[in-house]
């Protein structure tokens, strides 16, 4: 047990250390020049240098995203919830979600661009990936409800409106917080691809931006500072929707418990 | 003791207390074609503890469904001859909301009926004393065995004292042990209530212990072919598992059900 934990923490930050120290040694001996492959200790150092400009870009790029992942996640349950309550409303729309979600997003963020201004066309992208994985799955909640409960909420004289509270949105909850995290870390790739995608029009100065104009003028540890700056913002929202997850379904879903052994 | 086994036309006219609802000839057709029940004439009487046994697909959870009005007969008539047509029902699955305690899963019916918690919590908690689950209140349906989550359903089904308890196979998927515990814990509350029961088995054994009167059904069409009195007076015991009269009951519904089975096949009749 004791030993378990032990691994489980001390060995992937150790790892991890372990990996950094060898980057930092392999620049220093092999004396890479900085445009070549900056260290660690430089990509920190331009970090803390050009933070107020790396900062500005994250707040952009965290705006956006949280933006597409609110919207989506209102517009997907909703919707999921009128698919749930007329069905013919389903067959209808389902396709036209379906080909927004197999339609890569790079190739529509151009024709956006031309149709809207770049900061509404980068939220539209960024909600468009968000938005169907939580649609498909609330939907896919809300349609896998046990038969018998739902007998018995019809024996009972249980109307439409309490078995949709009472039943199938807490039935379909494990199933929508599994939507919200895959859409969360789908939310910051359909930002960060449309931020690419409009490039240099982009005029709110994202991340993404941040790292095509560093490339521009070869500042290889800025782009280095604001990559790092990505991958955090994608761990942070894993790690947040993950905790939500847990938290709303700790005292009763399987998902959130751990096997006794 | 003899067996009174009775085809269905010579039931014999016992002291019986009046019918708490009528199916009179009721037929039922699922929309794909399948002939589920045919021409099934039912009386079930007040108190009675009732079996419907057959082997699958005789329609016996149909008439279950016929009665607690999830789905209509496409021929004959269901009628209700007491004001009280309250229903409980257990299935063959816990069948709990996963997200609710066990409190509030057996509040659901009262709740579903207008009761505040406040006003239930005297009912709930005098329910769930009575199947053995006092202090239970707060645990989740995944903290509990196999056989607590079909006491939180039992509990769940008579707490709006319903004039009918429907049963389909509640104890089936549980093991020997917890199964004879949980069907003498269902007669003694039975008893103490003064509940019907309608339960649906395959197995003899079980039925023959349980009931009062047995219906056995024969499939492709579901329908009665015989019926089965248990004239022993309920809550038994032991002893009555193995006594004689026991015995020859179980035979002669053994010999029931294989005749509705048509003489050859066997293997549609589930023993223990």
């Amino acid at each position: 047990m004791k030993t378990d934990k032990v691994i489980r923490y001390v060995l992937p930050t150790a790892a991890f250390v372990a990996a950094i120290g060898l980057w930092e040694a392999t620049v220093r001996i092999n004396q890479i020049p900085p445009v070549i492959l900056p260290s660690p200790s430089l990509i920190a150092t331009t970090l803390v240098k050009d933070w107020r400009t790396l900062f500005g870009s994250l707040e952009v790029t965290l705006g956006i995203t949280l933006e597409a992942l609110v919207a989506a996640t209102a517009g997907g349950a909703l919707l999921a919830l009128i698919f749930a309550q007329w069905r013919p409303i389903e067959y209808a729309f389902f396709p036209f979600a379906v080909i927004m979600q197999v339609t890569p997003v790079v190739s529509i963020a151009p024709l956006l661009l031309i149709y809207l201004n770049p900061s509404v066309a980068v939220l539209v992208c960024a909600f468009l990936v968000a938005f169907f994985p939580i649609l498909a799955n609330t939907a896919l909640g809300l349609s896998s409800i046990d038969h018998n409960l739902l007998d018995l909420f019809q024996m009972y004289k249980a109307s439409r409106w309490r078995q949709l509270l009472w039943l199938r949105i807490l039935s379909a909850l494990p199933y929508f917080l599994g939507g919200l995290r895959i859409g969360g870390g789908l939310a910051l790739i359909g930002a960060i691809v449309a931020e690419i995608a409009a490039g240099s029009a982009g005029q709110g100065a994202g991340l993404a931006f941040r790292i095509v104009e560093s490339g521009y003028r070869l500042n290889i540890p800025r782009m280095f500072a604001a990559l790092f700056l990505i991958s955090v913002t994608g761990v942070a929202i894993f790690l947040i929707t993950t905790a939500l997850s847990h938290l709303m379904l700790r005292r009763w879903h399987d998902s959130a418990r751990g096997r006794e052994t | 003791m003899t067996a009174a086994v009775a085809i269905r036309s010579a039931a014999p006219a016992m002291t019986a207390p009046p019918p708490l609802v009528r199916l009179g000839a009721v037929g039922k057709t699922f929309a794909n074609g399948v002939e589920a029940l045919r021409g099934v004439d039912l009386d079930i009487r007040r108190g009675e503890f009732l079996s419907l046994l057959g082997p699958s697909g005789c329609g016996k959870s149909t008439i279950l469904r016929l009665l607690a009005g999830l789905t209509g007969p496409s021929r004959g008539s269901i009628d209700w001859l007491s004001t009280n047509h309250d229903l409980g029902f257990v299935f063959q699955e816990p069948t709990l909301m996963p997200w609710a305690n066990v409190f509030d899963n057996v509040w659901l019916p009262l709740r579903l009926a207008g009761a505040s918690k406040a006003s239930a919590r005297q009912r709930v908690e005098e329910m769930l004393a009575k199947v053995g689950l006092a202090g239970f209140e707060r645990a989740y349906p995944r903290e509990l065995s196999g056989g607590m989550k079909m006491r939180v359903s039992v509990a769940r089904a008579l707490v709006t004292r319903p004039a009918v308890l429907l049963m389909d196979e509640p104890f089936a998927a549980l093991d020997e042990i917890t199964r004879m515990k949980l069907n003498d814990d269902l007669v003694a509350l039975k008893c103490e209530l003064d509940a019907t029961v309608v339960f649906v088995t395959h197995s003899v054994f079980e039925s023959v212990y349980l009931s009062d009167r047995i219906v056995v059904m024969a499939p492709r069409p579901g329908r009665v072919v015989a019926e089965v009195h248990v004239p022993t007076p309920s809550p038994r015991d032991e002893d009555f598992r193995l006594g004689a009269g026991y015995a020859a009951i179980c035979r002669e519904t053994s010999r029931a059900l294989h005749g509705a089975m048509g003489g050859g096949v066997s293997e549609g009749i589930a023993a223990g």
